[in-house]
Formats: structure tokens, C-alpha cells, sequence
């Protein structure tokens, strides 16, 4: 995926007006299955698996012993005991290898990235574009799930979730279809205002609804709580890799927290490690940071002290040596 | 291909100059703004601001990335556009025209030589 094809401006905006479309292929896919393979997986990941019905899926950790982030991703379960993960292009290989080391001999783990393509096509008129595609009678699967649907003589799989806080869909097809697929899509959207997006506007969209971006807001050096994404874990589940460490930070407190925050005045666009001060006193670091085309305003998100992150507190963002007054704000940065 | 006006000097660093009797006018060349595009802030310089060639003097922030911009002669800053800080947009629009940045009262007119002419610049762009 480009960083944009023509504006990320104009990108961002057709996702929030209309639909655009992204070239997803790079993610990966993991594929676990065998029996037992449900039980294992819950204590490799955070969230809990056994809530997941077939066909459904949830956003989970994977952690390493001390509770820090290997990746972020998608969990779908698509059979009794089979799942698909979701994960992040550049921790594919990394995730794998953390799942190959704890893998018991009756389950089967499968990097299938290379056989996917993957699109994710997000926008108000998602709907219009879907029934375009796949005909009148069809619908996609509810908020979270996970349905294989005819396409074009073949099957592809359609999970209704997105990377952008628009209604959407991420749509996986074998690899060999994926350029026949995207002008399907291109071509069918062109009534409902399509565009071809890429990571820049990716990158804004998901800033405005505070989501994430694994290598920059997630590292193994944070840990889901710090990270205030304690909602998807579940310390409730007896056993899990990292469940010691969470259960000390959600006692003791993070010493640090991941907080969105909104520049008071027209100004440079705040960017990952510019430095966080209140009062004069450095507390913390920028990890995202742009300035939001539906907002047209400087946001971003920022690690600070656990005694600055309360939602209202001032802070100053410290750009080429000067500093701008900002303010932390609540999730999310952009609301329709 | 972006534009590339004849009359104008570049440099590798993607500024243009128009020479304007004692002074060069100097903004970021069509091919410039057209990687960077949206750009949403301009940090102008200080007026009477003096800087060597080569010296990153003003910073240019799209949606994408920050650039330094680059006094493309030795000189003394005698005017910057105030007008971008309300439309950094300009520079996207009108990158030859209304998006100038700054202007510069040459120190050695002979320094020009080292610049670029479009022929040049067409060569570096393409490249």
C-alpha cells in the first residue's frame, strides 16, 4: 500500500463521506487449528476466546512474559476449534515464532499470509458498494464477525470490522484474485464517490478514533493497560502469557498511560517523539501524532506520567524547541 | 511531469528562486509540494534572519512529513510570506505563485551560478 495515491487529505475524506477502499494484503494471516486448539490459544492471547461463537471475532494481545506487546490483532473463529488471526505485516514472522515456541504437538499453526490477498473497504456508503458487489440479497455478517460469501464464481471471506471508526469491511481472497477483486470493487464503487487510500489517510483515520499503531503506540515495552486497552483483556481467565505482570500494573497502577490529546491553537502538527511537559516539567513522550483532516486540528496520542493522564489536564508539546499548549481528551478524538 | 518553469533556478534540495534585481524570491517547486501535498503549517523565518547556502531556514509540514527548507543562496531574509500562516494550502495550489516563502537580499550574486536552471532541475526530478 502507498502512502497515498492521490491525497491523503482527500482519501481521509472520502472514508468519512463516502467509501474508499485499502490494499490490506500486506497483513497477516495465521491459521490454529487442532483439538485443543481453543484452550491453547486462550492462554497465548488476552482476550477471551471462549466467548467467540464460529464466525465471530474479537481484538486481542499477544504478549511476551512480561506482559509487553508482541502485536495486536483480530482473533476470528471459523471452526469449532480452528481461528484465523489478523496480525500486523511486520510482526507476521515474530508472531509466528512466539507461537511456534508454545506450540503443543496436537495443534497446528499455518503462516498463510502469502496465499491472501485483502482489501478493507470502509465508509458511510459501505452498504451501497457491498450490494453493488455481491448482489441485493446479500449482507455482510454483523459487527465482529466473519462470513464466506460468493464472489465472482468463488468464495471470499467478509469480516465487518475496519481500522477507521466508519462502518466497513475487511474482505480476504486468494492472492491470485486480488487485482481482479480491486477493480471489482473500483468500478462498482464509482456511483458512491470510491477512492484507492492509502497508509497516510489509514494512518489519520484510526488517529481520530484513537486506535492504536502497533510500533508506535504498542511495543513490548508496554503493556495493554499502560496502553488503556485493559477492555480487552480478561485477568478474570486463570492463565494466560502475561497475566502476572497485568495483575501487578492493575494493582499498583501503570506507572505510565497512553493518552489522546488535542492542540489548543492553529500550529505545527504534533508528531511521535516530540516531548510532553505540564508545568515545565517533561512527563512523557508523543507516539501519534497528525493533524486530523476531519478536525482540521493538531491530535495525537502520547505515553505520559500516571499523575498527568486525567482527561482535561494541560499539557505542552514541545515542537523545534517551543512549546504548544495542548489538551488531553477523552477517546475518541473525532466523533460524528 | 510536474511544472518547471524556465525562468526560474532550483535547487537539488527542491527550492526555486526567482532573481528579482538584489533579491531571490524562493518557494518549493511543483514536484515538491506535489510529493509532500496537504501541506497544513509553514514555519517562516525570522525577518532579517541571516543564513549561509544550504542553511535549512523555514520548515514545511504536510499531513506526511516535515521538510526543512533551504536557503538556496548566502543572504539576509527581507520578507516571508505571512500569508501562508493562515493558508499553508497556497503552496499546494500556487507553489510558483501566491506560495512563495520567503525572500532573500543576495549577499554575492555570483553565488546564482551554483544553482541549478530547469534543464538541470528536469534532470534531478526524473531521476
Amino acid at each position: 500500500m502507498p502512502v497515498q495515491y492521490t491525497s491523503i487529505v482527500e482519501e481521509h475524506q472520502a472514508v468519512r463521506n463516502a467509501v474508499g477502499i485499502f490494499d490490506i494484503s500486506h497483513m497477516g494471516q495465521l491459521v490454529i487449528e487442532g483439538s485443543g486448539a481453543r484452550e491453547w490459544l486462550n492462554g497465548m492471547l488476552t482476550n477471551n476466546i471462549h466467548k467467540l461463537d464460529v464466525g465471530t471475532g474479537q481484538y486481542t494481545f499477544l504478549l511476551n512474559e512480561g506482559a509487553g506487546i508482541i502485536d495486536d490483532l483480530i482473533v476470528y473463529r471459523i471452526g469449532e476449534q480452528s481461528f484465523l488471526l489478523v496480525v500486523n505485516a511486520a510482526r507476521t514472522e515474530e508472531d509466528f515464532a512466539w507461537m511456534q515456541k508454545h506450540l503443543p504437538a496436537h495443534v497446528k499453526l499455518d503462516n498463510r499470509s502469502a496465499d491472501f490477498g485483502g482489501v478493507a473497504i470502509q465508509g458511510p456508503r459501505l452498504m451501497e458498494l457491498f450490494h453493488a458487489l455481491f448482489g441485493k440479497d446479500m449482507h455482510p455478517p454483523p459487527r465482529n464477525a466473519i462470513a464466506d460469501l460468493p464472489f465472482d464464481g468463488t468464495k471470499v471471506s467478509v469480516a465487518r470490522t475496519g481500522y477507521t471508526g466508519e462502518d466497513g469491511v475487511e474482505i480476504f481472497f486468494p492472492a491470485t484474485d486480488a487485482v481482479n477483486f480491486w477493480n471489482a470493487a473500483l468500478e462498482n464503487g464509482k456511483p458512491f464517490g470510491i477512492k484507492p487510500c492509502g497508509l497516510g489517510a489509514r494512518d489519520t483515520l484510526r488517529q481520530e478514533m484513537c486506535y492504536p499503531l502497533n510500533g508506535s503506540d504498542l511495543s513490548p515495552e508496554r503493556n495493554p493497560i499502560e496502553a488503556g486497552l485493559g477492555f480487552f483483556v480478561d485477568l478474570t481467565k486463570p492463565n494466560f502469557i502475561g497475566r502476572d505482570v497485568l495483575l501487578k500494573t492493575k494493582k499498583n497502577g501503570p506507572r505510565e498511560k497512553l493518552v489522546p490529546f488535542r492542540m489548543k491553537e492553529q500550529g505545527p502538527p504534533p508528531r511521535a517523539h516530540y516531548a510532553v511537559f505540564a508545568n515545565g516539567e517533561r512527563i512523557g513522550e508523543v507516539t501519534s501524532g497528525t493533524i486530523s483532516p476531519s478536525l482540521n486540528w493538531g491530535i495525537g496520542m502520547a505515553y505520559v506520567s500516571a499523575a498527568h493522564a486525567k482527561i482535561g489536564a494541560q499539557i505542552d508539546i514541545e515542537i523545534r524547541g517551543r512549546k504548544f499548549p495542548a489538551t488531553i481528551e477523552k477517546k475518541p478524538l473525532y466523533k460524528k | 511531469m510536474t511544472n518547471v518553469p524556465d525562468d526560474l533556478l532550483y535547487t537539488e534540495t527542491h527550492e526555486w528562486a526567482r532573481r528579482e534585481g538584489d533579491n531571490v524570491r524562493v518557494g518549493i517547486s511543483d514536484h515538491a509540494q506535489s510529493e509532500l501535498t496537504d501541506v497544513v503549517y509553514v514555519e517562516l523565518p525570522k525577518m532579517d534572519r541571516q543564513a549561509n547556502a544550504k542553511e535549512a531556514i523555514a520548515v514545511v509540514e504536510s499531513v506526511k512529513a516535515a521538510s526543512d527548507i533551504y536557503a538556496p543562496v548566502k543572504g539576509t531574509v527581507v520578507e516571508v510570506n505571512k500569508a501562508l500562516e493562515a493558508d499553508p494550502g497556497l503552496i499546494n495550489r500556487e507553489p510558483y505563485g501566491q506560495g512563495w516563502i520567503f525572500v532573500l537580499k543576495i549577499d554575492n550574486p555570483d553565488d546564482l551560478k551554483q544553482l541549478k536552471d530547469a534543464a538541470a532541475y528536469r534532470a534531478v526530478i526524473r531521476s
